[in-house]
């Protein structure tokens, strides 16, 4: 079953490749993985989405524990979670068409972002059913080009991950205005 | 006060302890090697970098300490990944320092630069790349604490040259590590070991696997504790050997692929595993459908992540051994459990007579005679044996009996041929007073043979003894019984081990019956400077009892004539 993982991880060079690299050197296949930051500068999250039973999520989460940039792990797949993926989906629209693709769009609550004489572009919002829904019924108008962002999830309620920061962190110590923050 | 990097470098090896490095000297780490004529630290030059990161690893499997390894950029980091894959497969703590280009050249495929955090990534512990000065003494600090905490393993740390010459405050104090997502100090929870000590007391035929991690968290004392309390005979990984006394009497011996045939079996009748710092490694369990099918399995281990890779158990016990082993040993209740010695007894009787290979001295020379002789000339002493990967290993873990822990050198998880000569250089340099023992086939011994050169420029007493058989003898084995005896790329035509030794002034023997075995062994411990054996034995010999790979591990190549006379006779 696909198993959804928030990950905090100290913002510093290398951390992507480092999880990256865990999860192809284990063999388990990710089927989606985004990162940005947080709240707290020295702080990235993850959300990444994996199929594994019962046993290989509980062997991810102690792998992702066993790299040290890791911070905090959480297994949220049967937790109540806001998911969201976000799609841009350049879709032909010839004259005759171009109304119901804009009926299509409005029904699945999308925005038509861009116009051109022989396309629009549309952003949609939502979990991955319905993009995928969306999809579906665009298709046969002629799908041109589509780009996805990969899902980031939250946890419903007031119910709130505490990681501790990093305090103090090399970079700041350095005060060096060159130190590239990325992962 | 203001410092260099590479003065930095030194000064943090020193509190960290550190009095001997293993390293090769290059381009990008020429800095720091010119600030080492002002450090305390003993610097041995190796032959090739494959060679350091083995000696750094012997080092610290010989003593507990952190092993070092210095190399420099490019091809001089790339040698080092074979030795950083061995020490990472068997948690050994050793720290690779290494030189690399200066940071505005990274990315611009500068003269011997490569990207050795990323090709290390997957095979060490953690890794660092190190671009400023000031980062340095902190780096330093968390590379060593990372190495040995929690499960050891190796850390390496990539200096560009321009952070070993530019200069800043050092500040050892204010160095402290920050690893603020590394808990390496797991403990279980009360539940857990009420479970636990429920099935143990409730077991009628438990079995302890013992591994390296009780070596590693120095947990044998307690080990022994536990077995004689509650009357579990204990049956060992090839990395456990020495952990419990091989003479005790609840020692059962090695298991696994080449493990004694009633180990095996007690293993597969037993109706409790409790897996004391192991890993399942599939060399131990045989076929996992059909292991150990109707016992329920306690996993003591400090790595939250090799519970339930392999083998699914019933309650985990995820701690330092020792820790976890003094917090049930007061709960311990003494068990009879002399019904399940009876079989175990019984099942020991039928394998010794039919699996020990003490044949008498017909006139030809078997590698189990070298071991077995070289068992009972050295036994009682301080002594390291290193062994090499192969028949020979095998042969040393069955043959010859270690009373106590770190006794045993070996590469298992990786199986890394060439291991032994460098290993065994960096286990005399962390223990003088050690009698070190290299055991090598002639295979791997030329892999890295270099290094004779190493222990002759250091002036260290070393006693090798190549078992030379003019195969690859386990690859062979395996071609004998899986490949139609079709001896493709086994046959090895070999120098003269002789004029070899000659060249690097050190003292040679060459052996080929079984009545010069122990003289020889006699002369090269009385010999003050390293000495070179060569043992001609039998070249298709054989290894047994074996577990085929994937194979049940009850289901053994039994050795094909039943020999009478035991290895026990003592």
């Amino acid at each position: 079953m696909l198993n959804t993982y928030v990950v905090y991880v100290e913002n510093k060079p290398g951390v992507l490749t480092r999880v990256a690299s865990l999860f192809r050197r284990r063999a388990f296949n990710i089927d989606s993985l985004t990162v940005g930051r947080t709240e707290k500068p020295e702080v990235s999250r993850m959300t990444i989405t994996v199929d594994a039973d019962r046993d290989q999520s509980r062997r991810i989460e102690a792998n992702l524990y066993k790299l040290v940039n890791v911070l905090l792990v959480e297994n949220i797949t049967n937790e109540p979670a806001i998911v969201r993926d976000l799609a841009m989906i350049k879709v032909a629209a010839t004259h005759e068409a171009r109304s119901h693709v804009l009926e299509l769009a409005s029904v699945f609550r999308a925005r038509v972002v861009d116009v051109a004489p022989e396309s629009l572009i549309i952003e949609i919002t939502g979990d991955e059913d319905k993009i995928d829904g969306l999809l579906e019924v665009l298709r046969p108008y002629g799908l041109l080009e589509m780009v996805r962002t990969g899902i980031v999830a939250m946890r419903r309620g007031s119910k709130c991950s505490t990681v501790t920061a990093p305090t103090n962190t090399l970079a700041q110590a350095a005060g060096d205005d060159d130190v590239q923050y990325s992962v | 006060m203001t410092k260099t990097g590479a003065q930095i470098l030194w000064e943090c090896l020193e509190r960290e302890g550190v009095t001997h490095v293993f390293g090769y000297p290059g381009g990008a780490i020429l800095p720091a090697y010119d600030a080492l004529k002002h450090s305390s630290i003993h610097h041995v030059l190796v032959r090739h970098e494959q060679g350091a990161t083995h000696m750094a690893d012997g080092y610290a499997r010989a003593s507990g300490r952190v092993g070092v390894a210095v190399a420099t950029s490019g091809p001089g980091a790339t040698n080092l990944v074979t030795g950083i894959a061995t020490a990472m497969m068997d948690s050994s703590p050793v720290v690779c320092i290494t030189g690399q280009v200066g940071s505005k050249l990274i990315g611009s495929d500068a003269f011997q630069e490569t990207d050795i955090t990323g090709i290390t990534l997957p095979i060490t512990k953690h890794n660092y790349l190190v671009t400023h000065a000031a980062e340095l003494a902190r780096t330093i600090r968390e590379a060593f604490y990372v190495a040995r905490s929690g499960r050891p393993g190796p850390v390496l740390v990539d200096v560009t040259k321009d952070a070993q010459q530019s200069s800043c405050e050092f500040d050892w104090e204010g160095a402290k590590p920050q690893l603020p997502g590394y808990r390496p100090d797991l403990s279980p929870a009360p539940k857990e070991y009420e479970q636990a000590l429920e099935l143990i007391h409730n077991a009628k035929r438990p079995v302890i696997l013992l591994g390296h991690g009780a070596i590693v968290s120095g947990a044998m004392r307690e080990v022994r504790d536990l077995a004689e309390r509650a009357g579990i005979p204990v049956a060992l990984t090839l990395l456990g050997l020495g952990a419990l006394p091989a003479s005790h009497p609840l020692n059962l011996g090695m298991m696994g692929m080449h493990g004694e045939a009633w180990v095996n079996h007690t293993i597969q009748e037993a109706d409790l595993l409790i897996a004391l710092g192991m890993r399942f490694d599939d060399r131990v369990t045989g076929n996992l459908k059909t292991y150990a099918p109707n016992a329920k399995k306690i996993h003591v281990e400090i790595d939250p992540a090799e519970i339930n890779k392999n083998v699914k158990v019933d309650v985990a016990l995820v701690g330092d051994l020792r820790e976890v082993l003094r917090e049930m040993l007061p709960r311990i209740e003494s068990i009879d459990r002399s019904e399940w010695s009876d079989v175990i007894d019984q099942l020991r009787g039928d394998s010794a007579v039919r699996d020990i290979q003490n044949l008498p001295d017909n006139g030809h020379l078997y590698a189990a005679h070298v071991i077995n002789d070289l068992w009972r000339e050295t036994r009682g002493g301080n002594v390291v044996v290193v062994t090499d990967v192969g028949q020979h290993q095998m042969w040393e873990a069955q043959y010859y009996k270690h009373e106590e822990p770190r006794s045993l050198i070996t590469s298992g998880g990786l199986g890394t041929m060439g291991f032994a000569l460098p290993a065994a250089i960096g286990a005399k340099v962390a223990c003088p007073e050690a009698e070190v023992w290299v055991v090598a086939g002639d295979g791997g011994f030329q892999m890295t043979m270099s290094e004779l050169a190493t222990i002759v420029q250091e002036n260290l007493k070393i006693n090798i003894a190549i078992i030379n058989n003019g195969y690859l003898g386990m690859v062979r084995q395996w071609q004998e019984f899986f490949y139609d005896r079709n001896y493709q790329a086994t046959p090895l035509l070999n120098p003269d081990f002789a004029k070899i030794a000659e060249a690097y002034g050190i003292r040679n023997m060459t052996v080929t019956e079984r009545s010069q075995v122990v003289p020889a062994v006699v002369s090269a411990r009385q010999h003050t400077g390293p000495v070179l054996m060569n043992f001609k034995v039998e070249q298709e010999d054989t290894v047994y009892p074996m577990v085929a790979a994937g194979a049940a591990l009850h289901e053994m190549i039994r050795r094909p004539n039943p020999i009478v006379e035991t290895a026990d006779d003592e």
